[in-house]
């Protein structure tokens, strides 16, 4: 008789049969599941890569230095303050070894010479991806989870921009990305927001257009609007792409719009003809190529670009106004970089001639424009109130707009699931970023970004200046970073101040850290030179480097201004260092300068840099010195030479750690020096 | 009865392997079909450029594609490629009317020499190559040449530009510039380090050469020094290290 439940049809007997295989089966299932775990560890990317470096520096000459080294298991860098928990040092085993610089598989390569230490901000500060991530897809590519890829190596210093707040003098490309932002209007419509709490300042202001019918056409304005570029090569202003009645309508609301300033069109100033040549000699004593650039016949920029370029100035500026520009350009813009040249009306109509000839009838020629109706007018208005021209120009009656654009102060790590990209466009944030600036327009229908003309290069340096505007270098501890130096709103006072801004000094010289840098700092001008040759540098500005080509222009300056600036140049601009007179500017032992030549010539061959006989030296990067005794005073010659770096912070000649014997000495032979400079270098 | 019992391991064994192993991307690029065959490939321009690794070279890459009588031949393909990491857009094609194949090519993340091949086939159906070097500096290389720009170029290098007349040829003991490989080569790292921080007279040369080790830091000068040694030409090998033998 068979047991009533022993039913040889139960699912399990009849998959296994005996309840023994059963139990050896699950078993045999349970241990092979708790093997997974150990299985995939042993499998795993890192300790695969750990093996091949194992196997790489076996055969190696200093294997046993490498492999003491060497720490096997997972590595990280932890710093919770910045965010920081890289693993990435697990499969990059040898990223600081110094003697691997020959290896160039990844992942085992040495990291380039960089000023820090990997141990001190761990990997993704600069270079992004997932630190804590230990498989490779993960790491470093835009998965599911994660959208922080890693950063492609042409946009890396973005990470230095993370901390350092200001320029580095190794990121050019950083430098020159915030430089372009600045310069370029981007922050006039994108606020951007520095770590530190400043916004960034828009470097270059766009020009006034509440008077701009005193200065030109209906016509250039329509054609300038049209193209900018087509007007002058390196126009800042960007192509809005306007329709040809909307630019009719802009530039009938500017004209119309515009209110006029006394002074600042003046009628023909009657002078004898004056030779054809001296206009381009006038332009060029003037040094007005310092700031403007004009394109010569091969097509090429040559010039500044402080200024506008003027390759086509007489199709753009009316006459009278270019003749009252010319005269006194404070009149019509008070803020102008320009300086007041002071020129005679002979010099005045000579440059009107020569400027107004730099034209291009072409530019205008198929600009027909009829009368401007008010509703055009009013349509104008609306326009320029939807283009928001009036952030970067002053326009009188329209007020500056305000959040016109995007915020960017955190466009560095924007969610790539928040943006959206061109067909066929890699789907990273720089690509993103880097494609808004080429072809703003592509990404949507009616977006008013107007079409800038960057280079590769440029874009590229914009992108890496963005990527640094990111959430981490919002929130960095205050130990980490490094913060800008404050600017400076330096500006000196009295009637010497007034002259100076007059002669807008401050677009050329430095001091106390306000101005430019195409002339010297003048910071301690006053300890340095003479008063006399100060006062004759004034009336007859002349070089004082042979190579150089720019010099200070002359700007006919009367005896008064020229006594009260030099006042207050050898008053106000004193280093607290040193006293300027403790040295003699003359009457040393002629042993003293005989021992200075000597050591000027042998021992420390200032003749590689500099001049002192016109004759035998030909040094051509230093100043020449055959008259530096009578321009300079003996105790700066002196301070100079123990330690140049310490009076003009960068300058290029080396410190010679010199004793003071020998500063002494080279001191006397300098200040004997007195020779007629002038006559020698005219030859 | 028997193969049941194993089925499920092996179902886990093909699981586990799935999972460690790695997918290989594989990826080939197809120019147009040529319409037209040279016989010589030669660069027109974008040669011995300087670029910082992984960016753009400044200027595109031009070669042209040549006949037998060195006459440009339109419509013969072209293909580059370069040591790993270097990309090229577009990487093949045909020569333009002109005979002419432009590439903008980025350069790959290590520092070093690239050198890209150009090739073309012939009439034959054989490869006919063009090989061309470019640069690539590193942050620190890239730092180098700005401290070369500032302090060194205005001796060491011979080329006058309007902003900077070199001085080369007003010195009495002509400096070495840093493409002369033969010269620079010879000097290691530390003769170069020496003569840079203490001036010529630390190896018996010329005076003119002034000391920099009060102004420049020691880092500053070795960016500069492997910098000079990335410009050498022919290129710089570092020496390998001496061995003991067995």
């Amino acid at each position: 008789m068979q047991p009533p439940n022993s039913n040889p049809t139960t699912w399990w007997q009849k998959l296994f049969g005996d309840p023994l295989r059963a139990f050896g089966v699950v078993s045999a299932l349970l241990l092979a599941l708790l093997a997974i775990a150990p299985a995939k560890n042993h499998f795993s990317e890192w300790r695969h890569y750990q093996k091949g470096y194992l196997r790489l520096i076996r055969t190696r000459g200093e294997a046993i230095t490498l492999q003491r080294h060497f720490r096997p298991g997972i590595q990280q860098i932890w710093h919770p303050e910045l965010g920081v928990t890289d693993r990435c040092t697990s499969c990059h085993v040898g990223l600081k070894e110094a003697s691997l610089t020959d290896v160039s598989v990844q992942p085992y390569r040495k990291h380039p010479a960089i000023p820090h230490n990997v141990e001190q901000f761990g990997c993704v500060m600069c270079h992004r991806g997932q630190g804590a991530a230990t498989t490779v897809e993960e790491a470093h590519s835009s998965t599911l989870a994660w959208e922080q890829p890693i950063l492609p190596a042409r946009y890396i210093e973005s990470g230095c921009g993370q901390c350092h707040r200001a320029g580095l003098e190794s990121t050019p490309q950083l430098n020159l990305g915030r430089a372009l932002l600045g310069r370029y209007g981007c922050v006039q419509c994108h606020t951007i927001k520095v770590a530190d709490g400043t916004t960034m300042q828009a470097t270059q202001d766009a020009p006034s257009l509440s008077h701009i019918a005193d200065k030109t056409t209906r016509e250039w304005i329509f054609a300038w609007l049209k193209d900018p570029q087509a007007y002058a090569a390196s126009a800042t202003m960007p192509n809005f792409k306007l329709k040809d009645e909307d630019i009719r309508d802009i530039s009938a609301f500017l004209i119309a719009n515009s209110t006029a300033i006394s002074g600042d069109n003046i009628a023909p100033i009657a002078q004898k003809a004056s030779d054809p040549a001296a206009g381009a000699s006038l332009y060029g004593e003037s040094f007005c190529a310092s700031c403007h650039a004009v394109q010569n016949a091969a097509g090429n920029l040559v010039g500044g670009n402080v200024g506008p370029e003027l390759t086509r100035i007489g199709t753009k500026a009316k006459p009278e106004w270019l003749r009252a520009w010319v005269r006194n350009p404070r009149v019509y813009d008070p803020k102008t970089e320009m300086p007041h040249y002071r020129f005679t009306d002979q010099q005045v109509a000579t440059m009107e001639g020569f400027l107004l000839a730099k034209s291009d009838p072409d530019l205008l020629a198929n600009v027909h424009l009829d009368p401007a109706t008010p509703e055009q007018i009013s349509h104008g208005k609306s326009l320029v109130m939807e283009y928001g021209c009036a952030s970067c120009h002053e326009i009188s009656g329209i007020k500056k707009p305000e959040n016109f654009a995007p915020d960017l102060s955190h466009i560095g790590n924007k969610s790539v699931s928040q943006l959206i990209f061109l067909t066929g466009m890699p789907h990273t944030l720089p690509d993103y970023i880097a494609g808004k600036i080429r072809q703003p327009r592509a990404f949507a229908p009616g977006l008013k970004m107007p079409q800038y003309t960057f280079t590769g290069a440029q874009i590229d340096s914009l992108t890496t200046a963005l990527l640094a505007q990111n959430d981490r270098a919002q929130n960095l501890p205050p130990s980490v970073t490094v913060p800008s130096p404050p600017a400076s709103h330096y500006r000196p006072a009295g009637k010497a101040g007034q002259i100076m801004a007059d002669l807008a000094c401050f677009s050329c010289h430095a001091i106390n850290g306000r101005g430019g840098d195409m002339a010297p700092d003048l910071t301690w001008e006053g300890s340095s030179v003479q008063r006399k040759w100060l006062e004759d540098f004034f009336r007859n500005p002349g070089t004082l480097r042979p190579a150089l080509i720019r010099r200070m222009p002359k700007f006919n300056l009367s005896n008064e201004e020229i006594t009260t600036l030099s006042d207050y140049i050898m008053t106000v601009y004193q280093t607290p260092d040193f006293d300027r007179d403790s040295l003699s500017e003359s009457g040393y032992p002629a042993t003293q300068v005989e021992q200075g030549r000597q050591l000027f010539y042998s021992k420390y061959a200032c003749q590689s840099c500099h001049i002192v006989d016109v004759k035998a030296d030909k040094g051509y990067i230093g100043p020449t010195l055959t008259g530096v005794g009578s321009r300079l005073t003996g105790a700066w010659v002196y301070h100079w030479l123990k330690n140049p770096q310490a009076l003009r912070p960068g300058t290029v000649e080396p410190n010679r750690n010199m004793s003071d014997d020998d500063a002494r000495a080279l001191t006397a032979f300098l200040m004997a020096q007195k020779g007629s400079s002038k006559k020698e270098a005219k030859r | 009865m028997s193969t049941t019992d194993i089925r499920p391991l092996i179902l886990i064994l093909c699981l586990l392997s799935i999972d460690t192993g790695c997918a290989r991307k594989s990826a080939s690029a197809a120019g147009p079909a040529p319409t037209a065959f040279g016989a010589a490939l030669v660069e027109s321009s974008g040669g011995k450029q300087i670029g910082a690794t992984g960016s753009v070279l400044p200027q595109p890459l031009v070669v042209q594609v040549n006949d037998d009588q060195g006459n440009a031949v339109p419509g013969a393909s072209v293909s580059f490629h370069g040591p790993s990491g270097v990309t090229f857009d577009p990487s093949a094609g045909v020569t333009d009317s002109s005979g002419q194949f432009s590439t903008n090519v980025t350069l790959g993340e290590m520092a070093g020499r690239y050198q890209l091949v150009a090739s073309t086939t012939n009439k034959a159906q054989k490869k006919v190559e063009l090989k061309v070097d470019e640069i690539a500096l590193d942050y620190q290389r890239r730092w180098g040449q700005l401290l070369d720009e500032k302090y060194c170029a205005r001796c060491h290098n011979p080329e006058s530009t309007p902003e900077r007349v070199s001085n080369l040829d007003n010195l009495e003991v002509k400096p070495h510039a840093f493409t002369e490989g033969e010269t620079l080569n010879k000097m290691s790292d530390a003769d170069l380090m020496s003569i840079i921080s203490h001036g010529g007279p630390a190896l018996n040369r010329s005076p003119l050469m002034p000391p920099y080790g009060y102004t420049l830091t020691k880092s500053e000068m070795q960016a500069l020094i492997a910098y000079i040694r990335m410009m050498g030409d022919p290129p710089y090998q570092a020496p390998g290290m001496v061995y003991a033998q067995k």
